[in-house]
């Protein structure tokens, strides 16, 4: 009886997830072995069709590009979240007037709707009457197409991610740092490692455990990025912005071609659950530590 | 680098004492509040632009003005005219999915916090992976099913769709703060004939007070800023949260940038607002969401 009741407290979390995540899982396998189309919405239809689903996505002239540009765009974003976060995580490190009030105002861009930080660049990059094409102007620069050439546009959608990430990365960041003991670097600096040495010999290898977790986690968050991409460029121009999770979304819910889009999605599971045990490793050692 | 050269090599090396050391680097602090805030001014420009950019008289440039000196509020009056509808079905959603959410993470927390099953490590696993399923994936499925149970277009399979981005975070939250309660608590009040249920709503509920707060932000949040599952479950304009207002205005009408930004001003003052009144609740879930 006391088992029963236990067992209840836990029912309505577990009918949760396996009908919002198991299901749509599975879903996503059997749809991509279907011909789901719009017209499955009429008929009741959907023909298995084996493979076909995934022979359209490797042979479609997307499907490489969108590859790439999921990596480039995940790379490029992490690296700059984490360079810039890490240096605003240690600068905020010191203990200086206003530094907590500060540090926290900087979660902000964290906590907007994406949707509303994309439209807020979109303004902000606009080429003609941007303010950041009137500020590079001031020094001389010509108006650079930031959204409308395919040349610029992943770099400009990257930067925009770049902006939004940066607080998360220094929250955790900060974190981290603040459980360093202090007397690492009081012992540290009567053997002489202050500045970089510090840093290098006593900062680095301490915040390593928490650096993979910041790391796999923001794979994980950027791999699957829609709305950022959708609001500023819609996967354009030119399909310079094409990416997996794009493709998926646009197949399913612009073509409707739900089953091409669910055979995007498993690609899309497939890299994110690599990085997701990679993730759970780490954790588990940043834990353990 | 001529001193370095000119010294004797035999000479011994002088050792500044640590206090001598820590008398060079000896800056003001005062200059690291201005580097702080000449960072943060940085950081927070495009969300300045943003209001900015919402206090110009309407029209079809943004070549506006770098300060709002004469404000107008026309962009407000066509935001709230056009989205006023879409930012209350947002608040309806986002408090609807806050109290489903609470209702269903609360008990499992408390479970894989307390009780001794042997499938903790297992289902913690399985949450955290939950976590990392693209939202597309959601998306795909349950397009196809509210379309069979007549879910779509509605505001229910809103909050269903949305407490998928908070449940498995109100659940890892939510049992790290359980974890401490002393389970002799518990037992003293089963003693005195509470059932388990009695014990969790009089005992455990109020002790998690506080990750009770943060996870419920964080669900608040998460469903507020949802444009995934507005764009693909929705397809009317009966039921339409602001996000996918704002993506259509920047597809449609991006000429009126003043009711653009109006409305993204309008749709950041919960996060303004959280921000500066449960910053702590915040920093918390920031940090526990990623580390537990």
């Amino acid at each position: 009886m006391e088992k029963v009741t236990k067992i209840l407290f836990v029912v309505p979390a577990g009918l949760f997830l396996l009908l919002f995540f198991g299901y749509p899982v599975v879903k996503n396998v059997t749809m991509s072995l279907q011909e789901y189309t719009s017209r499955t919405f009429f008929t009741g239809e959907a023909p298995w069709v084996g493979f076909a689903n995934y022979v359209t996505i490797f042979t479609s002239n997307l499907f490489v590009p969108s590859m790439v540009n999921t990596a480039l765009f995940t790379v490029g974003s992490i690296a700059g979240q984490f360079a810039i976060g890490l240096a605003l995580a240690v600068f905020f490190k010191r203990r200086f007037p206003l530094s907590n009030f500060l540090r926290s105002m900087l979660l902000l861009p964290w906590l907007l709707p994406l949707i509303v930080a994309s439209a807020t660049w979109r303004s902000i990059l606009d080429q003609d009457s941007g303010v950041l094409n009137q500020f590079i102007g001031v020094f001389g620069v010509e108006p650079v197409p930031w959204l409308t050439s395919p040349g610029v546009a992943l770099i400009a959608v990257i930067l925009v991610n770049i902006w939004i990430g940066i607080p998360f990365n220094v929250t955790i960041l900060y974190g981290g740092l603040q459980d360093i003991p202090e007397e690492l670097y009081e012992a540290g600096a009567l053997d002489g490692a202050t500045g970089w040495a510090a840093f290098r010999y006593i900062t680095w290898p301490n915040l390593r455990p928490v650096v993979s977790v910041v790391l796999v986690l923001g794979v994980v968050y950027t791999i699957k990025v829609l709305d950022i991409i959708l609001g500023l460029t819609d996967g354009g121009p030119a399909n310079s912005t094409q990416t997996l999770s794009i493709r998926s979304y646009q197949e399913s819910f612009v073509s409707f071609e739900f089953g091409v889009g669910a055979a995007y999605s498993n690609v899309l599971i497939i890299v994110s659950l690599l990085f997701a045990l990679i993730y759970l490793r780490a954790n588990r050692r940043a834990v353990d530590e | 680098m001529t001193s370095i050269i000119s010294t004797p090599v035999d000479a011994p090396r002088p050792q500044p004492s640590l206090s001598e050391r820590r008398g060079v680097r000896k800056v003001p602090s005062a200059v690291f509040t201005v580097l702080g805030i000449f960072f943060l001014a940085v950081m927070l420009f495009p969300i300045y632009w943003m209001v900015n950019a919402s206090l110009q008289p309407s029209g079809n440039t943004l070549s506006g003005e770098w300060f709002p000196v004469n404000p107008s509020f026309a962009g407000y009056q066509t935001a709230i005219a056009d989205q006023g509808a879409n930012l209350l079905t947002s608040l309806i959603v986002s408090l609807g999915t806050v109290v489903f959410s609470l209702a269903v993470a609360a008990p499992a927390a408390y479970a894989l916090a307390q009780f001794r099953f042997r499938w903790v490590g297992a289902a913690l696993l399985a949450i955290l992976i939950s976590q990392m399923i693209p939202g597309i994936v959601i998306a795909n499925a349950l397009y196809t099913a509210y379309n069979d149970l007549g879910l779509l277009n509605s505001i229910p399979g809103l909050i269903l769709a949305d407490a998928t981005h908070a449940i498995p975070f109100a659940i890892l939250i939510l049992r790290a703060s359980m974890l401490s309660i002393p389970a002799s608590i518990i037992e003293a009040a089963r003693v005195d004939g509470a059932g388990f249920f009695r014990a969790f709503v009089s005992i455990v509920i109020p002790i998690s007070r506080n990750g009770l707060i943060t996870a419920g932000l964080f669900a608040f949040l998460f469903t507020w800023s949802d444009f995934l599952f507005a764009l693909t479950l929705t397809t009317t304009d009966e039921v339409r949260p602001v996000t996918l207002g704002i993506y259509q205005y920047l597809g449609s009408q991006v000429g009126n940038w003043s009711a653009v930004m109006a409305t993204a001003v309008l749709s950041s003052l919960p996060a303004i607002v959280l921000l500066v009144i449960a910053q702590r609740f915040i920093a918390a879930g920031a940090v526990g969401g990623a580390v537990k």
